[in-house]
């Protein structure tokens, strides 16, 4: 008998359906993962099994564990069986903490709850469970607060309390989307390592088919709310039927690129020279803390036509960069040139031509563009550095080029933000780069908000616009994947520094620093997952 | 901790020494001579400047300013113009029956509030939960001196459980003062208590929705257990700075409702002052009301404090 | 226009926005009607017609000068209205360029003005009444001036939050890289995006100048004679509360409904013009 078996469950959510006939089953031991893109039902799934679904979901179809269907279950049945049959990881460790216990309580809940104990007990019990979860007392003392630990270790106690009473079945909903590459591997290790060590199964869900590829027994394929493939990995990367499947595939294996060298000897089109950013801390009487360096000793060229992307974990001081090089970060020190012009020097008229050259685009398409503004009057924006105000007609012709050199038709113009889906409002947030047809565009993680099939879609686009119209990059992002498909050059960041510089290929192939080699460890790709998958089994 | 306790002690004394300032040139450009005014119409123009030298009316302004901040801070309020007495003794006298009344009105709203807010957002998006924002719906809209009235006519005009005002004092026995301010304790506390209830519901059914409180569910803890045990916490945070402005809000209001009631507090005595001119008595009560509210902030902090240890314990 | 096309996206008016609107829209059009027609002159003395209780002649009944009560309640409304709109457009009209500027400039200018507003706030609003009375001598005026001055830092603290969570969005950043200065980011991307939370505060502080407005001149420090006022009716009926009732509950009960109309008007714009707050689950 299967741990657990799903059986034809569906799921709406005022007369929307959310879960179509989904049908899944998992052994015990075995580790089931769940790709999906965002909307695709997989979180959906999850929630079912807990019976925590939103009130106003409607759920149809058998769940049972081990044999028992629990969508019969009482809701007081279903409190027993929650967290001491069943835990659950989350996504996002910043809230899934209580802010006002401490993560000891937390953790010694569950021993309360489940197992009657004594608040003394169940706290030496959750100080011994916290340590094996890597969160040693001599390190992280139980006392602390969730504010006062870092994301990764917010997810270990997550997977304390999950792990707690050694369940059955333990639910993984993206538990290592929002962390670092390199605080990722020892989740990973660490929630394969309980499964494995319990005899639990895991139902691992996620976007990510390189992180499942290394992790599942079994692979399951979701798109708008149905199973569309299933098998064991990692076989099933071979015998992939389904298109959508396909897709997924083509799209997370993102082909690198080899481009002829840029002239390096060229006026750089954006140049920085011992840039530093230093943050003071607030205004304050009563003595003064330390003041917080945040970019420091940055030096850093981008030829005409040159992409060049620059990687680095989240507080490597990334995006700082960028907005010294966009003029919006006040520096401390060095100095920031574009085309050849001091961006410091330079003030009124003298400052406005400098910006034509440079352009951006951010993260999230859905907070980049102002909700309240259609999209000619968003993509004209940049129009505001010219010296002279443009005629309706030839502003409106000039929007409607950028539109349909992005992608998107002319008569766009005229609709709001809302009205278009994630990658269609990061082509608006590009012809809004475009429109001053500036050398050099920052991308500041511009495709790492994307699902995987639009985000190849977006750096395609890219590439031909550099091609075709000369532009360089400034890439900014954590992922190493689109790095490589994209860039020329990579600069690696970290703690405010540029550790390693040189060609994509140089790096990839031969990294110097420990900080890099961390980094490419950390995110090998799919294919190199698949490879030593296969090594292993036939090792084996 | 100890430095941002401080530093917040630091600005919020500023705060309470620039409202002197501000209270002090208000009140000293006001046209009209407290002199001439004690002394009547016919005053002799010799004892009135005898008067105004007395009280140091013939002074520089900046020097009457320094001159009565070093008197404000020995406790002393200068002397009525019209009762001839030190101001901070009449304002001790009728704090006598304002304080007892406010607090005892934000015991009640407190009381009231939090169980109904809890209530309600645990039945959220049900008929008793409706009922419940349907009250405090109307009670927001009450104002408190109007619902004194009514409560006048039916408990004391009509039923003659309670007298319809006046204080017979502290000397004639703790249980005469209290029933004597059982209606105004209502009054004023039945429209806070709506407001309380609103915040209470709203901030229980947000902080719901936190995901803290799925992990909660998921680690198999009722719905009504991980309310209390995780929501009501978090939740009664923001309660706590709409609590620390409704006392603030409540001593002011009982200037109102004191008048429905004739009861000796501090806001007959503000009224009275108002229409003799006596506005040593007024800047005194001012004085006093703005030190009040500038304490409670205070302590809404500290409270803030061990509530959230987010604020307590620092990063490390 | 924001307003319809919300409107047009729920398709259908909440219970709340549609009781708040209504009665609102009421409470205005007899305000506006007391100018030209009321039943009776509302300042007309008629000894022998004193405290008559309601009837066909007199709806509300009379007051102790024999005057009408339903007619001195229309001619309340405007009074009670014009120093309540009044008030809540003295703070929108400071208070929100200040908040504003304060989010845009940050620095000195911030902390200036975020002092003052703790300086303001440490006032009761009806102690800065009573300050302000002390020294000008009562009078709608005045009531409107201390209303009005407890209504900066309401929409100056609210402009100025709403504000600086926007200019950490990408969209101000693109505004900024457009080469837009802080005055005129403020204008074409903050304010429009704010403007649905001030509308909303807009409505509750306007209820709330209503009952400060009735309880000052309940108090005899807001509106005086000869101009109707319910605090003042109100006021007045308080000796005669035994003798006729009715006299309290006419101006007590406009005062309810007028500010029970604002605030279920101001719940019903929340959930039009802010989906997210609708409670859901």
């Amino acid at each position: 008998m299967p741990l657990l078996a799903v059986h034809e469950l569906s799921v709406s959510i005022g007369g929307t359906a959310i879960l179509k006939s989904v049908s899944l089953s998992i052994a015990p031991g075995e580790i089931l993962g769940i790709v999906g893109e965002s909307g695709s039902g997989k979180s959906m799934t999850l929630l079912s099994v807990m019976r925590l679904l939103p009130r106003a979901a409607r759920a149809m179809g058998a769940i049972r564990l081990d044999g028992d269907d629990l969508s019969e279950k009482s809701e007081r049945d279903m409190c027993a069986i929650r967290g001491r049959r069943i835990g659950m990881v989350f996504q996002e460790p910043m809230t899934a903490l209580n802010p006002v216990h401490t993560i000891g309580r937390q953790v010694a809940e569950m021993y309360v709850l489940h197992k009657g104990a004594s608040t003394r007990e169940a706290l030496r019990a959750a100080a011994d469970h916290l340590a094996k979860v890597g969160l040693t007392p001599d390190r992280v003392p139980i006392d602390r607060y969730p504010h006062q630990l870092s994301g990764g270790q917010r997810q270990r106690v997550v997977i304390a309390m999950a792990t707690a009473l050694s369940p059955e079945l333990v639910l993984a909903d993206e538990p290592t989307t929002a962390l670092d590459a390199t605080t990722q591997v020892g989740i990973l290790e660490l929630l394969k390592g309980l499964g494995r060590r319990d005899g639990a199964g895991l139902i691992f869900v996620t976007h990510d088919l390189a992180v499942v590829a290394g992790l599942a027994d079994r692979i399951a394929i979701m798109k708008d709310g149905e199973i569309v493939e299933e098998g064991p990995a990692p076989a099933i990367f071979r015998t992939m039927q389904h298109p959508y499947s396909k897709a997924l595939r083509a799209a997370a294996t993102l082909a690198p690129r080899h481009r002829a060298p840029k002239n390096n000897d060229a006026v750089p089109i954006a140049e920085a020279k011992d840039v530093g950013v230093t943050y003071a801390s607030s205004w304050a009487i009563f003595g003064s803390r330390q003041p917080t360096r945040v970019l420091d000793g940055i030096f850093l060229k981008v030829a005409p036509g040159e992409i060049v992307g620059i990687v680095g974990e989240s507080g490597s001081g990334k995006s700082t960069l960028a907005r010294a090089l966009l003029g919006l970060a006040p520096m401390t020190q060095g100095s920031v040139s574009i085309a050849g012009e001091s961006l410091a020097a330079a003030q009124g008229k003298k400052l406005r031509a400098i910006r034509q050259h440079i352009q951006v685009v951010f993260q999230d398409p859905y907070g980049s563009l102002d909700p309240r503004l259609r999209v000619e009057a968003l993509v004209a924006e940049p129009l505001h550095l010219l010296d002279r105000t443009l005629s309706r007609a030839e502003r409106r012709t000039r929007v409607e080029t950028m539109l349909e050199r992005v992608g998107l038709a002319p008569a766009d113009a005229d609709k709001f933000p809302h009205e278009f889906s994630g990658g269609q409002r990061q082509r608006i947030a590009i012809a809004r780069a475009l429109i001053l047809e500036p050398k050099i565009i920052v991308l500041d993680e511009a495709v790492s908000a994307l699902d995987v099939s639009i985000r190849a879609q977006i750096i395609d686009l890219l590439r031909d616009l550099s091609d075709r119209l000369g532009l360089a990059y400034l890439f900014i992002t954590h992922d190493l994947a689109v790095v490589r498909a994209l860039a020329d050059r990579v600069l690696v960041m970290h703690n405010g520094k540029i550790v390693e510089e040189g060609t994509v290929a140089d790096v990839f192939a031969d990294p110097k620093h420990p900080h890099t080699k961390e980094l490419i460890d950390a995110s090998p790709g799919l294919e190199a997952v698949l490879a030593a998958r296969e090594r292993a089994g036939a090792a084996r | 901790m100890a430095r941002y306790l401080l530093q917040r002690a630091f600005s919020l004394g500023l705060t309470l020494l620039i409202a002197t300032l501000v209270i002090f040139v208000v009140l000293d450009i006001v046209p009209g001579d407290p002199a001439s005014f004690m002394m009547g119409l016919n005053a002799d123009p010799q004892t009135l400047a005898q008067l105004r030298h007395e009280l140091g009316l013939d002074l520089p302004a900046w020097q009457r300013y320094f001159i009565w901040l070093g008197s404000l801070a020995g406790g002393d309020l200068g002397i009525s113009y019209t009762y001839r007495v030190p101001v901070s003794e009449l304002i001790v006298e009728r704090l006598s029956v304002s304080l007892p009344l406010t607090l005892m009105a934000t015991a009640l709203s407190l009381v009231i509030a939090i169980p109904l807010g809890v209530f309600a957002a645990a039945r959220r998006g049900r008929f008793s939960d409706a009922a419940v924002v349907g009250a405090t719906q109307l009670g927001v809209a009450i104002p408190n001196f109007w619902f004194a009235l009514l409560l006048v006519f039916v408990f004391a005009t009509t039923l003659h459980w309670f007298s319809a005002g006046g204080f017979p004092g502290w000397d004639e026995g703790t249980g005469h003062a209290l029933q004597a301010l059982v209606l105004p304790t209502i009054a004023l506390a039945l429209p806070q208590a709506a407001i309380l209830t609103r915040v209470t519901r709203s901030a229980l059914i947000e902080t719901l929705g936190e995901d803290f409180v799925r992990t909660a569910r998921s680690k198999g803890l009722s719905e009504a257990r991980s309310l209390r045990r995780h929501a009501l916490r978090n939740a009664l945070i923001p309660v706590l700075t709409i609590l620390g402005l409704q006392f603030t809000f409540l001593l002011a209001g009982a200037i109102i409702v004191e008048n429905v009631f004739y009861l000796p507090g501090l806001g007959r005595l503000v009224l009275q002052a108002i229409t003799q001119r006596d506005l040593i008595v007024v800047q005194g009560v001012v004085i006093v009301l703005v030190a009040a509210a500038v304490t409670v902030t205070f302590l809404v902090e500290i409270a803030y404090m061990i509530a959230d240890p987010r604020v307590r314990v620092g990063r490390t | 226009m924001m307003l319809l096309s919300a409107a047009r996206r729920t398709r259908r008016l909440s219970p709340s926005l549609l009781a708040g609107g209504t009665l609102t829209t009421l409470i205005v059009a007899a305000a506006i009607v007391s100018f030209v027609w009321t039943p009776y002159d509302a300042t007309l003395i008629v000894v022998e017609n004193r405290l008559l209780p309601p009837s066909l002649a007199h709806w509300f009944g009379t007051d102790h000068f024999g005057r009408d009560i339903f007619s001195m309640v229309l001619q309340g409304a405007r009074t009670s209205i014009a120093v309540a709109l009044v008030a809540v457009g003295v703070g929108l009209l400071i208070g929100v360029p200040l908040g504003l500027l304060a989010a845009a400039q940050r620095g000195l200018f911030d902390e200036i003005v975020m002092r003052t507003n703790d300086l303001v706030f440490a006032f009761p609003a009806l102690l800065l009444a009573i300050l302000i009375t002390a020294v000008a001598g009562p009078g709608a005026v005045n009531a409107i001036l201390a209303i009005g001055i407890f209504n900066i830092p309401v929409f100056s603290r609210l402009a100025r939050g709403s504000a600086l969570s926007l200019w950490t969005r990408d969209f101000v950043l693109a505004a900024r890289v457009a080469g837009k200065g802080a005055i005129r980011i403020s204008h074409e991307h903050i304010l429009p995006n704010i403007a649905s939370v001030l509308i909303v505060q807009g409505t509750i502080q306007f209820a709330l100048g209503i009952l400060a407005e009735a309880a000052l001149s309940y108090v005899g420090l807001g509106t005086q004679p000869p101009d109707p006022s319910w605090g003042r009716m109100l006021a007045e009926s308080q000796t005669f509360v035994a003798l006729a009732p009715w006299l309290a509950l006419a101006p007590g009960a406009a005062i309810v409904l007028t500010v029970l109309g604002l605030n279920l008007l101001g719940d019903g714009l929340r959930d039009l013009l802010d989906p997210k707050t609708r409670i859901e689950r």
